[in-house]
Parts: structure tokens; sequence; C-alpha cells
């Protein structure tokens, strides 16, 4: 099976602050991927390199075998025709109605008649169990509906690639299980590929394919969510059990307790 | 301590020559864009009556009351030389040249312009242009150029009305208060003001006034970072730019304009 997207020898800094090095992933077609960490180890980092919002050091991205960072502007457009995203926090436009939101790429992109974007908008909408709602303004739902309809918007042009930017963060249980199956049927539905950026162990294992773990801008670990399960790795372990102590420390790098407090012997 | 304040210096004077090229560079982007937003008038006449509706009120009722003024001013020294008669013709040259085109782009700065700053910096503090961007849809062209062309369009007719409602408030003052020959008042305005030289030149102010002012407020709503107290120094510095620029392109186009 061929990559959608392929990720080699990726170099990425902000300034002198080194975010990701010598990244190396594969994203199949149709696969439903998850890429794992702790907050700041630089998941949303590839999110935004893959969509070319970015560009690396070193390295490069290729996106159904185009080299996104080599792509002009109409080029990178085009491309991102064949995207969908959703941020963290849903992103949709407030001054619109959900309707609307979910017209927009539609309206930006095709020159459909309005009775056809209604239709599809409907149905859209409808996959997200929204369908009733689309008059409301984002500002009139709650946090995890404002996450399905931007969903929804997301997939409004039937995207081939699908990025999912912390979809759980915030959610309540109900919500989470939710917009978790959400994600796994509009992969197998739609026979795009995903790309899901996570901290939420259940969740993500229960639907994913296959898993990337990331710690300080590195894979530290990868595999299908059974062999992560019993993987013997520190990080994975203390990820996946939420253990407080591990190779991910409590605290901030830096001078010792004893030290700031100057408890140590005098020299 | 003087290679300290010189290093300081030379580095405020070279951040400031980085600025005003970003500000340049973002400014010819934005024209390269802006012809594109033609493609859907929708959007702009959108923003034509948004931005205009902003500022309207506050435009009449301030026109009202500078025209009243004026009238009034004019009327206690010109009578002490038997000029009254004159008074129409002044009114309405002090409102067409300069107050008319200049007070507007101030009130527009502080109405519509900081509402237009908040507004894109909101956008961008809540990702919704980076989720644009990811659609494929360019922002400069379907947020900023329809919004810069409705700022640019709706400032020389608010300065329109700004002129007319204060020559109404001068003629309700000197002619109806006062007892000024209603005749006197409107045949020397007519009389005093010519169309290419004042109405003209008054239409080409407030045009420029409506790049600056409607430029500044994108400008900075755009590239503000994404945080509440950074949108809130944004829309300050809006009203701050976008008021010196105006006064002092008005100083450079009534030098040009209006002498010989």
């Amino acid at each position: 099976m061929s990559n959608l997207v392929e990720i080699r020898d990726l170099e990425f800094a902000y300034g002198d602050r080194k975010i990701l090095s010598n990244l190396r992933m594969d994203f199949p077609r149709g696969k439903l991927i998850a890429v794992m960490g702790g907050s700041g180890c630089g998941k949303t980092t590839v999110l935004r390199l893959i969509g070319g919002q970015i560009r690396p050091q070193r390295g490069a991205v290729r996106v159904g075998g185009e080299v996104v960072h080599e792509l002009r502007t109409d080029g990178l457009y085009r491309l991102r025709r064949k995207m969908g995203m959703l941020f963290q926090f849903g992103a949709l436009f407030t001054d619109l109605t959900i309707f609307d939101n979910v017209a927009f790429p539609l309206r930006e992109h095709t020159d459909l008649p309005e009775e056809l974007i209604r239709d599809l908008v409907l149905m859209k909408l409808n996959a997200v169990g929204l369908r009733n709602a689309s008059k409301l303004k984002p500002g009139e739902i709650s946090g995890g509906m404002a996450r399905r309809v931007a969903v929804a918007r997301a997939i409004a042009l039937d995207p081939e690639l699908i990025m999912y930017d912390e979809p759980f963060a915030g959610l309540d249980p109900i919500s989470m299980g939710l917009t978790a199956n959400l994600i796994r049927n509009l992969n197998d539905a739609l026979g795009s590929t995903s790309i899901l950026v996570s901290h939420d162990v259940n969740e993500t294992f229960a639907i994913a394919d296959y898993v990337y773990f990331m710690s300080a801008g590195k894979i530290v670990a990868e595999g299908t969510p059974a062999e992560l399960r019993v993987s013997q790795d520190p990080y994975v372990k203390q990820f996946v059990n939420a253990e407080p102590d591990g190779p991910v420390p409590f605290h901030y790098p830096g001078k010792s307790l004893a030290d700031d407090l100057g408890l140590g012997a005098k020299r | 301590m003087i290679l300290r304040f010189l290093e300081s210096a030379g580095a405020t004077v070279r951040e400031s020559i980085e600025s005003l090229g970003f500000a340049t560079r973002a400014f010819f982007n934005l024209l390269r864009f802006a012809p594109g937003a033609f493609r859907r008038p929708a959007l702009i006449s959108e923003q034509i009556h948004f931005i205009g509706n902003y500022s309207l009120v506050i435009t009449i009722v301030s026109g009202l009351f500078v025209g009243l003024v004026l009238g009034l001013q004019f009327y206690v020294n010109l009578i002490q030389f038997g000029a009254e008669d004159k008074l129409g013709s002044l009114v309405a040259l002090s409102l067409i040249r300069e107050l008319g085109p200049v007070v507007t782009a101030l009130l527009f700065a502080g109405r519509a312009g900081t509402s237009l700053t908040a507004e894109i910096g909101l956008m961008k503090a809540g990702e919704q242009l980076s989720a644009m961007e990811m659609m494929a849809v360019n922002p400069v062209q379907r947020v900023l150029a329809p919004r810069f062309w409705g700022g640019v369009i709706a400032m020389p007719v608010l300065a329109a009305v700004f002129s007319a409602v204060g020559i109404m408030g001068s003629y309700l003052v000197a002619v109806k208060m006062l007892s000024l020959d209603e005749g006197a008042f409107w045949s020397q305005m007519q009389a005093g003001v010519d169309v290419n030289r004042d109405v003209v030149s008054s239409v080409i102010k407030s045009f420029v006034f409506g790049i600056a002012v409607t430029f500044t407020a994108v400008f900075q709503g755009y590239h503000v970072k994404p945080t509440p107290a950074d949108v809130a120094r944004a829309t300050t510095r809006t009203v701050v730019i976008a008021s010196l620029l105006v006064l002092g392109l008005d100083f450079v186009m009534t030098a040009l304009m209006f002498t010989q």
C-alpha cells in the first residue's frame, strides 16, 4: 500500500529552539495514524509542516509525491484542497452560522448551485449529528458540538487527507466517545487517510491503526495499539499507564530545589 | 555609557526601518490581491454597509456640532468687520477643504478602524485565518481586501456627509438663530467654492485618508500576536498610527493642492 504522506529526515526549529529532529514517518493511504506525545513535544508542528504553514530547515514532507515546502503558493493551495484540518478548538468562523461555516469551503472552491450546496451541507451536518443546529451561531453550541461542526467543515470537500489536532481536548466522556467513533467512521466511509494528533490514550488506541509516540521532537516508539499496550519501552509505559515518574520528568529541567533554597554544602 | 546609548539608538532606528519595510511589503501584498476582491462585489458591498454604518451616526452628530460651532465663531468674529456675509463661503471652505476629510478620518479611525483591527485580530487569535489558509482560501484576498475596499469607498462618502451636515449646522446657527441673510449665506458659498479646486481635492484627500486608515487597521489586526493583550494593544496602535498618518498626510496634501 502506498503512502499518502511521507516524512523524511525532517528538522524544524523556531529560531534556536529545536522542535523536531530527524523525523521519519509514513502515513499509508486509507489508514488512521495517530501521533501521540506529551504537550509541547512537536505534534502540532508536524501537522503544520504537512499543511505547508511552516517550512522545515532540513528534510522533506511529501504529500501525494509532492514535496510540500518546494511548492509555490498556487501549488500549495491546490494541494490543500485535498486536505481537511480540524483545529484544536474548532476555529469556526464566529460571525457565520453553522450552516454557512460548513458551506464556506464549498462556496469558495466550487460553482455549485445553492440548492446543491444546501443538500451537501445538510448531509455533512447529518453525519456529525448537528443537522438541526444548522441555523445557530458557533457561540450558541457547546465546545464538543463546535468540534463536530469543524469536522463537518473539514470533510466538506471529501478530502483525501484529514488531520485532527487534539480532537478530544476538553471534551466530556460522551462527546469524546462520539468524536472518536466519528473519526474512525469518516475515515472508513470516505476512504480517506487520517492523521490524529492526541494525548488521550484510550480513545486514540481504540480507533487508530498505527501509532507514533513522540518526545522532545523525536519518534521514541511506534507500532499498532496492541503492540504498544504491551511495550516495555519506559516512555511508552509511563505514557500509557499515566505514571507520574519515568523518562518524562515532573520538574522543568534546571537547578535542584536544594540549590534554590541554599541547602547545599557550602564550598 | 555613550556606547550603550549609541547601541540602543541604532537598534531603535534599525527596528523602525525594518517595521516600515515590513508594512510597505504588506501594503503592496494587499494591493496585489485587492483587485481580485472585485470579482465578488457582494463581499465589498457588505463591508461598505457594515463599516459605513459603524461610523455614520458619529459622523453626522460630530458634523452637526462642528458646523454649529463654526457658524457661531465665524459670525461673532466677522460681524466686528461687517463681513458676516462671507460666513457661508468660509464655513463651506473650512469644512470641504480641511475639517470634513480630516475630522471624519480621525472619527473613522476611532470607530471603524478599531473594530476592524479587533475583528481581524480576534479571527487570528481564534485560528480562523489559519483555518482559512488550510482550506486553500487566501485570508488577504478573502478577509483583508474586501474590508480594505469597504473602508476606502466608505470614507469619502462619510466625509461628504460630514461636510453637508456641518454646513446645515452653521446655517441653523447663523441664518435661523442669528438672523444672517439667507441669500448672502448661500450665494457667498456658491461663489466661494470651486468644484475642481475644493470639492475634487476634498474627495482626493478623503480617499487617501481612507487608504491610510483602513490599511493601518487591517495591517495591525493581521499582524497581531494571538493574545488578548496584544489585540488590545493593536487597536490602540491603530488609532494612534492612523491619526498621525492622517494629520501628516493632510499637511503634505494641503501643501501640494493649495499653494501656488
